[in-house]
């Protein structure tokens, strides 16, 4: 089950935006290949629910915190992974003709394909909160595709009401969640489900069940949520198939079926999901009837269907949710290929308007009888499917109506929906098939191509095979997925065409009979409609509702990041310092804990006087840049300093090289930039030196609370076994490449990402250095002064050779891949300032990338290699090996992973200083010998 | 010494924060350095001050230095370098495109 959500969701978008490079049809091919694919993996699983099985799966990750992946499939799930890839497959062959030349078509399956990981998602989860994930993912598809012509505002703003309605009933489904598992005690679907009388039976069931129905509701476009699923419909028709009909806006009932034996059996139940369910089938029939647009009809008949299946889960009998699930496959099918007619009588026509759209049975006859048909089955037509489901639904409606006061309004109530039903599904066949002429269309509608029509063809036969011969299409996938809802025993039904005079049948006919009446009658009823739709509706209210929320939004946002930076760096100063101090407020502990100090000396007041002097001359010369600078340098050898004086030899060498380099960088820039600031006093000064003044005290306060108490360390662990361990008696560097490797390996991926996005800014950069310095003088002609020059070449051998001798020696003694990557950049950088850019560039390797490559791919090749002898991810291993004239010498394994570290060091820093070192040739215009005579 | 410790990180924060909350971008990359260095050395605390101790095994040794936060801080130079080039590339490019060099769009009054 893993696999197949992970083929569509996270396999196939890529790889059919992918394909789509090499022509667009590759995309619909790709994307019908991967549908395939999950389906054959998927295989097993669906043969062994179609013999009653509930299967599971579960991957585990978070065991301790009730966090797995955990996958369910049973006959609902059955049920509903049928109609996601079989309806799913042709839509993807019906789209594939749908889209023009225009739209991209790589992008369109990457979305679709999406969708269809995220619902399989839905329908094959087992653990609440992972099905949660996938319906919020279900979402998000859902506004990718809506939006999918983006240029059009109707798309925009539907897919953004669409996504604003549907994420808050998410929201509100998370509370359900939470609650309902807290209740079961358990978000595994197979508890939740066996502990439905104690759930019923909990104080807090109203609240939850509101949550959850919510979230349902708000999915399943019901009333008073139903308004977006209209506006969903600017999105291209076969998503309008796929999604707003046949698969997404079921994922509500799908929750409602599924949730069915733990939530259902209460008043509470029956009046909220039947109630919503029976106004939503009133309202989305008689405003079906009133729409011009034919797709609008149609997003209303499917808003008062999916009613229709609500109001059945709602009456909450066995037998009613039977129905409910005959009419979920049913919908399903005459649905989508209802949307599928709409969009080639669309594409065909160029409008979707049926006041001018009549008459189109001369022009494509064969698209009018699959529309027909599939109509016929939408109004309950005897010998197709739509009709059995109806009928199973009226005698539920008259069964449930014994059991209330009034009940007889049920029946009259669900008839009339039936009317309404029948009058809209006549007007699709009259209205755009005969009723005149097309009026006004800037083309002749024709026949669209043969394997645009297939899928619709086969939806259509569908709908025949099941209304004809019920017991042998339709039953024993019926029986399945309805045992899953059930979770017990089934009731006794049997599917015929023919049940006698039964009251049901007599509906059925008052419904066919009085809808035929109402559509011949319809005109005066236009009028008043028209009246009626001035008036503003839900959707407009909604949509001035939100737009008020983003206006308030923005102005929150507005006020808490100002548009400038250092407004914006004091609100996080001023929030961190403010946490910081009520932490300590809360604590109430001492500053000065019980360790003995050590001795102040003289060597360490000298040295925090150095220090001291440097930064606060930095600070009062900072408009002074190059002195600044300078000065920025002294601060970090004294910071170096102390690390030599605590102990600390590795980091005094990484500190000290990492200066140099950084100074180098800075100079670099430095040229780039105006070398002096002018004296203009800012009226924050005093404001910026108080927040300054409190963030040093604070932290200084920190650090003596810290330094002063004893602490616990994990660190005797690693003084342990480094040796025998990692075979190295350097433990920080045995650290950074054997215990903490996979850390290591994290940071010089992040030092790459780094200098590749440093060269990937500097591309098209374009910035003139300065003719001369602040005291006018010009840049003197003698760039390279042969001392300097003679002696970095001699040097730089004997620094390699340095650089060589802190990596061996890093496992055991201060040094390492960081230490010496950083003293061979110094040294090759080294040669490009005394000898300038084009000389060295004629005798090194140019590209940088490379060396990085080499070292990510070496150090990840380390650790893979520890999986060849069946060792976790970067294992080490080492040797003593005694080589002549060195001795004792052990080889670790981490040794080549420092290797690789070395690699990405010297890669990312000369990729970063010789790149910015090369703007200069470009913008450095040095006096040639001639103007300096002049 | 652990006064004098605790000291120079206070003021080494305060001239960063100082010069973090400036208007260009030369003195904030020069802020930003000033607080790198501020919050290694803190990190590095967290181990304890010892001197003489340095994590290096040997036959006669018996107490070292923390050499967890060693580790750690030691990476955090590195990223710290590649964060200030970072940054100070982005004070190029904001340069090139808006033709000075304040951190905000408008230039700096």
């Amino acid at each position: 089950m893993l696999l197949a959500i992970l083929l569509t969701l996270v396999v196939g978008p890529p790889l059919v935006a992918w394909l789509a490079r090499f022509g667009r049809l590759n995309a619909a091919w790709g994307a019908g290949a991967v549908t395939l694919a999950a389906a054959y993996a998927l295989w097993p699983a669906l043969q062994g629910a179609m013999a009653g099985e509930t299967q599971l799966q579960r991957i585990a990750w978070l065991s301790a915190q009730g966090l797995d992946l955990h996958f369910r499939l049973d006959g609902l799930g059955l049920l509903f992974v049928l109609l996601i890839l079989g309806i799913g497959l042709l839509v993807i062959l019906y789209a594939r003709y749908y889209l023009t030349s225009r739209d991209s078509m790589g992008r369109f399956y990457a979305y679709l394909l999406l969708f269809m990981g995220a619902m399989l998602g839905v329908v094959l989860s087992e653990n609440l909160i992972q099905l949660l994930i996938f319906w919020e993912l279900t979402s998000l598809a859902s506004f990718l595709l809506i939006s999918y012509w983006q240029g059009r505002s109707d798309a925009r703003n539907g897919a953004r009401m669409a996504l604003a309605i549907t994420g808050a009933g998410g929201l509100a489904l998370l509370g359900g969640f939470l609650l309902l598992g807290e209740m079961a005690g358990s978000y595994e679907l197979s508890v939740v489900l066996a502990s439905g009388e104690s759930i019923r039976a909990h104080p807090l069931y109203t609240p939850m069940l509101v949550l959850i129905l919510l979230g349902v509701f708000t999915k399943s476009a019901q009333f008073p949520f139903h308004f977006w699923l209209p506006n969903a419909m600017a999105a291209p028709t076969p998503v309008s198939a796929y999604l707003h009909s046949a698969t997404m806006v079921k994922a509500g009932v799908f929750l409602l079926a599924r949730l069915f034996p733990a939530l259902s059996g209460t008043p509470e139940w029956s009046w909220l999901v039947g109630g919503a369910g029976l106004v939503t089938l009133l309202v989305g029939a008689v405003v079906a009837l009133f729409q011009h647009d034919l797709k609008g009809l149609l997003a209303y008949s499917t808003i008062s269907h999916l009613g229709l299946i609500t109001l059945l889960f709602g009456i909450g009998t066995p037998l009613a949710a039977v129905a409910g699930v005959f009419h979920i496959i049913n919908h399903a099918t005459f649905k989508a290929s209802l949307f599928m007619a709409a969009g080639i009588i669309d594409h065909e026509c160029g409008s979707r308007d049926m006041r001018y759209i009549n008459g189109l049975w001369k022009y494509m006859p064969h698209t009018a009888i699959l529309a027909i048909i599939a109509s016929a089955a939408m109004a309950g037509v005897p010998l197709l499917n739509g009709f059995l489901s109806k009928e199973m639904f009226f005698a539920e409606a008259v069964g449930a109506a014994t059991q209330l006061r009034l009940g007889w309004l049920l029946p009259a109530a669900v008839t009339l929906a039936g009317i309404f039903a029948v009058a809209y599904s006549l007007r699709f066949i009259h209205d755009v098939f005969w009723n005149g002429e097309p009026i006004g269309l800037d083309r002749t509608p024709h026949e669209p191509p043969r394997w645009m029509k297939v899928p619709v063809e086969l939806l259509v036969i569908l709908c025949l095979a099941v209304g004809i011969f019920p017991s042998y299409v339709v039953e024993p996938l019926l029986r399945v997925a309805a045992s899953g809802v059930l979770q017990g025993p089934m009731p006794s039904f049997s599917l015929a065409l023919w049940h006698g005079l039964s009251p049901a049948m007599w509906m059925s006919v008052i419904a066919l009979v009085g809808g035929i009446s109402l559509y011949i009658a319809r005109a005066p009823l236009f009028e008043i409609y028209a009246r009626l739709a001035e008036r503003p509706g839900m959707y407009r209210r909604a949509h001035h509702l939100l737009e008020r929320l983003y206006l308030w939004a923005g102005a929150v946002t507005r006020l808490s990041t100002p548009e400038r930076l250092p407004h914006m760096a004091l609100w996080v100063l001023l929030f961190a310092m403010t946490l910081a101090l009520t932490g300590a407020l809360q604590a109430g502990a001492e500053l000065q804990g019980g360790r003995t100090l050590l001795p102040m000396d003289l060597l360490g007041v000298v040295t925090t006087l150095v220090l001291a002097l440097a930064a606060i001359a930095t600070v009062l010369l900072y408009r002074q840049r190059l002195v600044a600078l300078t000065l920025l340098g002294a601060v970090g050898l004294v910071v170096s300093l102390i690390f030599v004086r605590f102990s600390a030899p590795d980091l005094a060498l990484t500190q000290l090289s990492v200066e140099v380099v950084s100074i180098v960088l800075l100079l670099l820039a430095l040229y780039f930039l105006p070398q002096q600031e002018s004296r203009a006093t800012s009226p924050w000064v005093v404001r910026d030196l108080l927040i300054a003044l409190l963030a040093g005290i604070g932290m200084a306060l920190l650090t003596f609370a810290v330094l002063s108490r004893e602490g616990q360390s994990i660190s005797g662990f690693f003084l342990e076994q480094a040796l025998p361990g990692g075979g190295g008696a350097n433990v920080v560097n045995v650290i950074l490449v054997d215990f903490r490797g996979f850390d290591t390996l994290g940071e010089i991926t992040v030092l790459a990402l780094a200098a590749l996005g440093i060269y990937g800014m500097l591309d098209g950069i374009k910035l003139q250095g300065p003719e001369a310095d602040s005291d006018g003088r010009r840049w003197d002609p003698d760039l390279y002064p042969p001392v300097v020059a003679t002696l970095s070449r001699l040097l730089l051998p004997l620094a390699l050779l340095v650089s060589m001798f802190i990596l061996m020696r890093g496992h055991q003694l201060p040094g390492g891949g960081f230490i010496a990557g950083l003293i061979t950049a110094v040294a090759l950088v080294m040669q490009y300032l005394a000898n300038g850019v084009a000389w060295t560039q004629a005798r090194l390797p140019r590209n940088h990338h490379w060396l990085i490559t080499l070292g990510l791919s070496l150090a990840t090749a380390t650790g893979l290699g520890s999986l060849l002898f069946a060792h976790p991810f970067l294992t080490s291993t080492f040797q003593h090996l005694h080589w002549p004239l060195v001795g004792d010498f052990e080889l670790a394994s981490a040794m080549l992973f420092d290797l690789g570290v070395y690699l990405v060091v010297v890669g990312a820093t000369l990729l970063i200083l010789v790149n910015i070192g090369l703007m200069h040739r470009e913008s450095h215009t040095p006096l040639t010998d001639a103007e300096e005579e002049v | 010494m652990e006064l004098l410790y605790a000291f120079s990180v206070g003021l080494l924060t305060a001239c960063g924060v100082y010069l973090t909350l400036r208007g260009r971008t030369f003195p904030v990359v020069l802020g930003l350095t000033l607080i790198s260095y501020a919050v290694n050395l803190f990190l590095f605390a967290m181990g304890g001050l010892l001197p003489g101790r340095a994590p290096i095994l040997s036959e006669v040794g018996t107490e070292y230095a923390d050499p967890l936060p060693q580790a750690l801080v030691l990476t955090a130079i590195v990223i710290g370098f590649a964060m200030t080039a970072f940054v100070t590339m982005l004070a190029l490019k904001a340069r090139a495109e808006d033709g000075h060099d304040g951190v905000d769009k408008e230039a700096p009054r």
